[in-house]
């Protein structure tokens, strides 16, 4: 490696002499990872950018699954529009049902009986302990474990979309919510059910945390990779567990308070470094508030009515006006907005969806470290295509 | 092969024998040896071949068992035609070369591949009359062999003329050659005190049982069990199996070594995973579970072929089982694991054996002494080097925001 | 101590895999289709129309062709054309009845909207999840032969449901009826219009049904 070059290093012949680092260093590589790829979570390319095996750029290409949700959500009417809903997140349909619930309610002033705001607890959190549990599975099969993580979490899943099934006619697409409350009254045999669930959930969950929890192959995979920052964190909009994990304390169900979430006494989980370990974690724990609330609203659920009598189901028109409503779903915030013109369809409906949010810091997640370990940082930060593309 | 030792055989021991000699008989005597050394061959060809479909079927029922579902169970009673369906389905895909390819490298590099994995099986002693190949020298052959394979994997990601297939080549071949070191440090021990690197004569250093019931296998000592498991980690690796299969990983890689055969060629390629898997795991029982020997005395009517069947499928669901639960090791905590664990705990191994080995003499009174000292120059450097290892990683308390 | 997280996960494994063969919890598995799961009775797939009678399905569907499932139809998969004469309905009044029902089940999303909006118990949802053909033109659009199915059928799909609305159409049948008989003898009084029921059906109790 003697060349003429104007570089500072002599070697003790006098010859100048390129340092052997840069005689290797090549052109960056790029790669394309997808939207055909097994651990991309959906329809999802990433344009990889790297220096030997540590990424320097990463861009994020969705919109393979763009469905024009927000425009259909125009020319439809409200209530039309709840079943579309349900295929934002196809994951978590209970949670995106109650959030565009919320919003249509603050938008005509229309109240819910108490009935049915403790279903809507139930069923938001039956969701997000199907949504971590799942989670949990993916990020294993992502790590490389071949299957066994996943296929325990999603045992467990199949038990709670069968208590939707049983519920709402359909165990994803479930077309649930009502404005003003919810389509069909569970009766004690569904209740006793989601007791029967609730009690045998915190076995599996141990289960599953010995398996998991303390490997060491886990841990050495997970832990250090994908550090977020919280004040990166705040100032980039993240919500839900991947904010949770970088130790910021923002949980809506506490901040904001809707529904009746005040009566329940549960506790939020915060993370110390923000990196894949805690993200897991955190979703774990989460997992167990959420039983414990699940415990709290199946004891003190009262009866009554499931919908308010005076809500109509055809022909809502609400006066002209602006609602943003937004509930902590599993996955983050997610919330909608709606303009009313005071036609039956609304002038604007916008989705605020927090996989979409939270994919806007994958580059900064990534940076240095190699392409394996941008596979597990994308599983942590739980994303569904159907969100992020609408 | 003393008087005494063809009395113990009974009619079901030599029964591989009388077969052979039944085949052989009619050959003229100078001529007999080829024959029988040719349906040693045949047996060898025939048998493992066999055990990798089976093999594969097992796994796959096994890992839907553990994953609370059946596994293929749909082709012939419960799925056993499934390796065969799966080997016509192989069979029947067209195999593309890629134009860029150099054709006889990437003709050659999975038949290399198989031949030696294949070559590597023929000194390991199957029963008490059955090594198809009784060398002096049988453990250096056997280990030649098997790292004469890791030269087919460069070939392969030579043959694609490719910048990132040849990248991904070196990644496996590295993990490769940084394995080979602990598991053949690992097996010097074995070799020190057994005295010979033959195969059937560490089997026999095995032999015998204390009171009756306690066998004398390498396993149960304190340098045996490190040994043990030395081997045993380094062989995953050298196997390319869970949690070291990042070669194969599609998921992380971008074009592994392997994306460029489909087809048979590729079957070929498994093929020699698994034979690679069974000839350590055939290995690791002579060397450390005392190969065909019976693990109590009363138990020897069963026949020698038979127990190393037994103790060979165990290693072998051992393997399944670890698949079925670990996650995958990324490449630079592999070779980590590989040269600043394995191999420091493999030469402290060979200290702890020599300890054993020279305080053999020690009376009845000393034996906790012994085993306690042996058990400490185990587990001390494992425990000090496992934190050094994992320093920063560790099960954490997580804090819950104020209400 | 290093290992003894990877000893407990092989420990939960090998807890499975022992499990799998006694354990109904650990092995999950519903053979399809040598075995079916039960579903629940609450449990929707596609839409289809009720007829009173399933000897004459044509003649005694409940549907008036309101055209009120066409307009709430998110996907609008349903297109309806209403007859030019009427017929008498199960409780002899004149309606009108439709002439063309069709329902494209490739678009169709079984949010079941139609069903909940329709104020004559005409349209309700089925179970029958067995549907695949190989054209998907022609034989995923659903005329009215092929929509119709008896209240018998629906009876067994769906039976608290089914229970429910005939216990309430059987009702206003009464009370029209008796509105009737009261009204027959004096003939200068105005003919009160027997009217169907127009609120928005009661939804069923939900819980598992599941049927044995």
């Amino acid at each position: 490696m003697i060349e003429n070059l104007s570089s500072p290093l002599v070697s003790p012949a006098g010859a100048r002499v390129r340092p052997v680092q840069d005689a290797f260093h090549g052109d960056l590589l790029e790669v394309s990872m997808g939207p055909h790829h097994p651990s991309t979570h959906g329809v999802f390319r990433m344009m990889v950018t790297l220096d030997g095996e540590a990424i320097v750029r990463l861009k994020p290409v969705f919109g393979y699954l763009h469905r024009n949700h927000e425009k259909l959500g125009e020319n439809t009417t409200y209530l039309g529009s709840m079943p579309y809903t349900d295929r934002l997140d196809y994951l978590n349909s209970m949670t995106n049902n109650w959030a565009y619930a919320l919003a249509v309610e603050k938008l005509i002033g229309q109240p819910v009986p108490e009935r049915a705001e403790y279903v809507r607890v139930i069923l938001a959190e039956l969701t997000r302990l199907q949504n971590h549990t799942c989670l949990a599975g993916f990020l294993m099969q992502d790590c490389g474990c071949s299957g066994t993580p996943l296929m325990y979490a999603f045992r467990e899943r199949e038990r709670i979309l069968d208590l939707f099934e049983s519920l709402s006619g359909s165990r994803m697409m479930c077309n649930y919510q009502r404005f003003g409350g919810c389509r069909v009254d569970p009766g004690p045999e569904w209740l006793d059910a989601v007791r029967g669930l609730v009690e045998g959930y915190g076995a599996f969950l141990d289960e599953y945390e010995a398996l998991l929890t303390g490997n060491e192959i886990v841990m050495a995979r997970t832990q250090g990779v994908g550090r977020l920052k919280p004040d990166l964190a705040v100032s980039a909009g993240i919500t839900g567990p991947m904010l949770r994990a970088a130790g910021v304390p923002y949980d809506i169900r506490k901040v904001d308070g809707y529904g009746i979430y005040p009566r329940f006494s549960f506790r939020v989980p915060l993370g110390d470094h923000g990196d894949t370990y805690d993200r897991y974690m955190i979703r774990v724990l989460e997992a167990r508030e959420s039983i414990s609330i699940l415990r709290q609203a199946l004891k003190d659920i009262p009866a009554g009515p499931i919908i308010d009598p005076k809500s109509r189901l055809r022909g809502l028109r609400p006066k002209a006006g602006e609602a943003y409503g937004r509930i902590e779903g599993p996955k983050g915030e997610i919330g909608f907005y709606l303009i009313s013109d005071g036609g039956p369809n609304p002038h604007r409906y916008r989705v605020r969806a927090p996989s979409f949010v939270n994919l806007t810091l994958l580059e900064d997640l990534c940076l240095g470290h190699t392409v394996a370990d941008a596979v597990v940082i994308l599983g942590s930060i739980d994303i569904v295509l159907g969100e992020v593309d609408r | 092969m003393t008087a005494e030792a063809i009395e113990l055989d009974s009619w079901l021991e030599r029964l591989p024998l009388t077969l052979r000699d039944l085949l052989a008989g009619p050959i003229p005597g100078p001529w007999r040896w080829i024959v029988q050394d040719v349906i040693a061959i045949a047996v060898v060809l025939a048998v493992f071949p066999l055990l990798f479909a089976f093999l594969t079927l097992a796994e796959r029922k096994v890992l839907g068992r553990i994953q609370n579902r059946p596994g293929p169970n749909r082709v012939g009673w419960g799925g056993i035609l499934q390796p065969f369906a799966d080997g016509i389905k192989m069979l029947t895909k067209e195999d593309i070369v890629p134009r860029a390819a150099d054709p006889v490298l990437h003709f050659l590099a999975p038949v290399a591949l198989v031949s030696f994995s294949l070559l590597s099986l023929a000194v390991i002693p199957y029963g008490r009359h059955l090594v198809p190949l009784d060398l002096d020298a049988g453990i250096l052959y056997f280990f030649a062999a098997s790292a004469s394979s890791e030269l087919a994997v460069f070939m392969a990601g030579w043959a694609g003329r490719n910048k990132y297939s040849l990248l991904a080549a070196m990644r496996a071949l590295a993990q490769l050659i940084s394995y080979e070191l602990p598991l053949l440090l690992s097996l010097v021990p074995v070799v020190m005190l057994a005295g010979t690197l033959s195969p059937s004569g560490i089997v026999a250093a095995q032999a015998g049982w204390s009171a009756g019931f306690l066998p004398h296998w390498n396993i149960l000592t304190p340098w045996g069990l490190a040994g043990f498991a030395i081997f045993m980690v380094a062989a995953l690796a050298e196997a390319n199996r869970s949690p070291f299969d990042l070669p194969e990983a599609e998921s992380e890689l971008i074009a592994g070594h392997l994306t460029e055969y489909s087809g048979f060629k590729y079957a070929l390629f498994f093929m020699a995973e698994y034979f690679a898997m069974c000839a350590l795991s055939g290995m690791a029982v002579t060397l450390f579970l005392g190969g065909w020997q019976a693990p109590v005395a009363i138990l020897q009517f069963v026949p020698s072929y038979g127990w190393f069947a037994i103790k060979l499928l165990s290693l072998l669901l051992g393997f399944i089982w670890i698949r079925a639960t670990l996650p995958r090791l990324r490449i630079d905590q592999l070779m980590r694991l590989a040269w600043k664990f394995l191999l420091p705990l493999a030469l402290i191994n060979l200290v702890t054996a020599s300890f054993w080995h020279l305080s053999a003499g020690w009376g009845a009174a000393a034996q906790p002494l012994r085993w306690g000292l042996g058990l400490a120059l185990v587990a001390v450097p494992f425990v000090v080097i496992g934190r050094r290892l994992s320093t920063g990683l560790g099960p954490r308390t997580y804090r819950y925001a104020a209400p | 101590m290093l290992g003894t997280g990877i000893l407990k996960g092989l420990a939960v494994t090998a807890k499975n895999l022992a499990g799998s063969f006694h354990d109904p919890g650990r092995f999950v598995t519903t053979q399809y289709p040598e075995q079916r799961s039960v579903l629940p009775e609450n449990y929707r797939n596609f839409p289809f129309l009720v007829a009173e009678d399933d000897k004459d399905p044509m003649g005694t569907l409940r549907c008036v062709a309101c055209q009120i499932c066409e307009k709430e139809c998110p996907p609008q998969c349903i297109y309806i054309e209403k007859s030019r004469d009427k017929k008498p309905d199960a409780a002899g009044k004149m309606q009108l009845y439709p002439a063309v029902f069709d329902i494209d089940i490739s678009v169709c999303m079984s949010c079941q909207i139609c069903v909940e909006v329709c104020p004559f118990d005409a349209i309700k949802m089925d179970q029958e999840f067995e549907i695949a053909t190989d054209n998907r033109f022609r034989p995923l659009l659903r005329d009215r032969e092929q929509l119709a199915r008896s209240n018998r059928y629906f009876q067994q799909v769906h039976p608290t449901e089914a229970a429910e609305v005939d216990a309430r159409l059987a009702a206003a049948r009464r009370a029209a009826e008796e509105k009737a008989a009261a009204k027959a003898p004096p003939p200068a009084r105005q003919e009160v219009q027997t009217k169907p029921a127009t609120e928005r059906p009661d939804p069923p109790a939900g819980g598992i049904k599941t049927e044995a």
